[in-house]
């Protein structure tokens, strides 16, 4: 037997390979197109433009100049603070209200497919539409909270339009549009959980909460911390909300987060390097996160 | 600026739009921008020879949904093509504003502006950076617009630059003090006196409250920049100044401080000023088309949008001067020609424009035609003209006025100087949109603190020029 040279073989290998997957490639092509097109083009040139001005209908490039201009505006460590705390208050109520919610609708044997469909259906309502109504009921003067508020005698808020409460009846509103999905995805895992540990947890005397606490819980470890990063991700990323909700300013600028400033940047001062630099900044940390979720995930297939 | 805010929220949509626009429109400019080598003379004194072809790109053709405004301006074409058969007309109609700031700043990067576009009055700078625009001062005489003359010189001066004139005017506003006339009689307030002061306007706006079931007396914004929009308004009422002569913030003084104290006053102490704030361009319009509010500073135009697209009547509403009455701000909108058009085309241009936009009882200013196409006549502007084509302009106007002109008189009668916007006016409302809803929404808001941090800020902006 002769022995033929290895980079031929490899290359008529790959060559049927190819022929074999044709259809496949040619799927494929669609997609990489529209990736490098719509994705992965802005995204390099977002980078590029974080170094780069603008004005005066000519490109330059400015170093580090638009960063420095960036972390020299006071409105920027506001809008990082609105973003934490925007964060931070999505995670306690966004978080723990679907897992609640899951942990109830769980317990129903009868009607649940129903119960699903009421606590999904406000995902599908058009994000404009829910904000909308919020906008209503949450008008200091004839809003619906203030009238169930005024009903069971409790004070009247200022809801959007106090600095104490602005951020809060932001994630309120945003945990009631998203909060559909989330629920779905924990009774999943929910009913994933074999019903003998909490038999033998009832054996050994277990109330509901020590059930929750002790099997519930561990069971759903992996899904509960990957959810929580996709929130962080998610959360840092907030816009809609508060640009529809506060006209993304709200009381002395308390509902101005990252993203909306990235797009103030942008489109209202003409300072698109500022909003790149900004928006890289985002990216960065972001990108951290999201190490942390791939590393997840992959010990969850493990 | 009034029109800027309508726009930011179609503008957020259209600017990914913008962005593709400006990669496909890079390459329009064609050959016949250069001066032509025959049939043209390049004298800017002479008129247009009538023979020379010119063939005109043109901003701002009103589009099909508005039937009328399309329908004049094909009589209008016709009209001219009577005395320039040679000059063709190239509407170019846009649905929504005829400007939108995104894809404005794109197409003049891209150098794709029609020869005659639309520009605002506080877009000159940002043509001349883009060296987009034609000096047309040798153009423009009272040869070539007989009005000239009678034109508002404070108009004139907004699109002049260094003693050179960069575009003509179609259309101009100031702000005044908007009042709804059924809740002032209401209130037994007189609507044909509104008040001049702002202590006479919060004893009004304390009266019309007064007369509950959610009516406020007075109505103000504080986001997307036009809280900081009308807060500069109320400050050239009073006499001050956002920007001083040094280019610095110069809102952090006593004047500065009474406005905010005088809102804080009204919204706290007197709760004249309803409980619903961090409004918009479009709020204060609905709640005072529904008989909610009584009074807030607006431009005449605002009361069309009420009439027109939330169903008010034209005899509800009246017009003063702006509180105080030193100086009010002032805009507007007028046409510019590409640099780099030939004489002819130049010479073409200003021949529309003058037969268009500038010529008393022609084109824009044919009120008896508009009053048979339906459309609105008597509001007090746009009005740029003085003198003698201001006698006939009002004339005209009033000879075929679709609503009580009587109601403006007020506004009409004590005109008040107008005043531009500030530079980097957007950047600078933005930042003083947190003055007004930090005093709007929190009762124990801190001015000295809010007008500091607010003049640092702007001076902020400044500096990065």
């Amino acid at each position: 037997m002769s022995a033929p040279t290895l980079p031929r073989d490899s290359r008529a290998e790959f060559l049927r390979a190819f022929k074999r997957n044709l259809t496949a490639h040619g799927f494929l092509i669609g997609a990489v197109l529209c990736f490098s097109f719509f994705s992965w083009y802005p995204m390099v040139r977002e980078f590029l433009l974080a170094f780069q001005k603008t004005e005066g209908g000519a490109t330059r490039w400015v170093g580090w100049d638009n960063f420095a201009y960036v972390f020299g505006d006071p409105n920027v460590w506001q809008a990082w603070r609105n973003t934490l705390l925007f964060t931070g208050l999505a995670l306690a109520l966004g978080f723990v209200v679907p897992f609640v919610v899951s942990l109830v609708l769980n317990e129903f044997r009868h009607a649940q497919g129903y119960l699903r469909l009421l606590v999904y259906l406000p995902v599908m309502m058009p994000p404009v539409a829910s904000i909308l109504l919020f906008k209503y009921f949450y008008d200091p003067g004839y809003g619906l909270f203030n009238r169930v508020l005024e009903f069971l005698h409790l004070p009247a808020q200022d809801w959007l339009q106090s600095t104490d409460t602005a951020m809060l009846s932001v994630v309120i509103a945003s945990t009631w549009m998203n909060m559909g999905g989330a629920t779905l995805i924990y009774l999943a895992a929910l009913q994933g959980i074999p019903g003998e540990l909490y038999e033998a947890a009832e054996l050994d005397g277990a109330g509901l909460l020590r059930k929750v606490w002790h099997v519930t819980i561990p069971q759903t470890k992996l899904i509960l911390s990957l959810m929580l990063l996709m929130q962080i991700i998610a959360t840092m990323q907030v816009f809609v909300e508060p640009f529809l909700l506060t006209g993304g300013a709200g009381p002395e600028g308390s509902t101005t987060t990252v993203v909306v400033l990235i797009y103030q940047y942008a489109f209202s001062f003409n300072q698109y390097g500022g909003a790149a630099a900004l928006g890289l900044c985002l990216l960065v940390l972001l990108a951290g996160f999201s190490a942390l979720y791939v590393r997840l995930s992959r010990d969850n297939e493990n | 600026m009034r029109t800027n805010v309508r726009r930011n929220v179609a503008a957020a949509l259209a600017s990914a739009l913008a962005v593709t626009a400006l990669a496909a429109c890079g390459t329009s400019s064609s050959a016949d921008d250069k001066p032509q080598a025959s049939g043209g003379s390049t004298d800017a004194t002479t008129p247009l020879d009538p023979k020379t072809k010119v063939t005109l790109s043109i901003d701002c053709m009103p589009p099909a949904a508005k039937a009328a405004e399309l329908k004049e301006w094909k009589e209008d074409v016709a009209e001219f093509n009577k005395t320039y058969p040679n000059v063709t007309i190239e509407g170019r109609s846009t649905p929504g504003q005829c400007l939108e700031p995104p894809r404005f700043t794109a197409m003049l990067k891209a150098k794709s502006q029609p020869d005659v576009f639309y520009a605002y009055f506080t877009d000159l700078q940002q043509v001349l950076d883009n060296d987009g625009v034609q000096d047309i001062s040798a153009y423009v005489t009272p040869a070539s617009v007989p009005a000239l003359d009678d034109i508002d010189k404070n108009v004139m001066d907004v699109l002049k630059r260094d003693g050179k004139l960069y575009g003509v005017p179609t259309s101009n506003y100031t702000m005044g003090l908007l009042v709804n006339r059924k809740l002032f009689q209401q209130a037994g307030l007189d609507p044909d006196s509104p008040p001049r002061s702002w202590d006479e306007v919060r004893t009004a706006a304390k009266k019309i409250a007064a007369l509950g079931n959610g009516v406020a007396g007075f109505g103000e914004y504080s986001v997307e920049n036009t809280g900081g929009w009308h807060y500069t308004a109320t400050m050239y009422g009073m006499g001050g100044d956002i920007v001083g002569a040094d280019g610095k913030a110069a809102f952090n003084n006593p004047t500065g401080r009474q406005i905010v104290d005088n809102l804080h006053a009204m919204r706290w102490e007197d709760d004249s000023m309803g409980k619903t704030q961090l409004l918009k361009w479009g709020d204060l319009q609905k709640q005072m088309a529904s008989d909610k509010l009584g009074m807030f500073l607006a431009a005449p135009d605002d009361i069309t949008y009420m009439v027109q697209q939330l169903g008010a009547k034209y005899d509800n509403f009246g017009m003063g001067p702006i509180p105080g009455g030193a100086a009010t701000l002032a805009g507007g909108n007028g046409y510019m020609i590409k640099k780099g058009s030939s004489p002819d085309k130049v010479k073409a241009a200003i021949a529309w424009l003058n037969f268009k936009t500038l010529a008393v009882g022609k084109g824009q200013f044919r009120y008896d035609r508009s009053k048979a196409d339906g459309l609105p006549v008597g509001l007090p502007q746009p009005a740029f003209f003085t003198g003698a084509s201001k006698a006939k302009d009002d004339e005209l106007k009033a000879a075929s006025a679709t609503m009580p002109v009587a109601n403006f008189k007020p506004f009409l009668d004590h005109p008040v100087p107008g005043k531009p916007e500030p530079v980097k006016a957007q950047e600078v409302y933005k930042v003083l949109d947190k003055v007004m809803s930090g005093v709007l929404t929190n009762k124990d808001a801190d001015p000295a603190q809010l007008l500091g941090d607010a003049e640092k800020a702007v001076n902020q902006v400044l500096g990065n020029q």
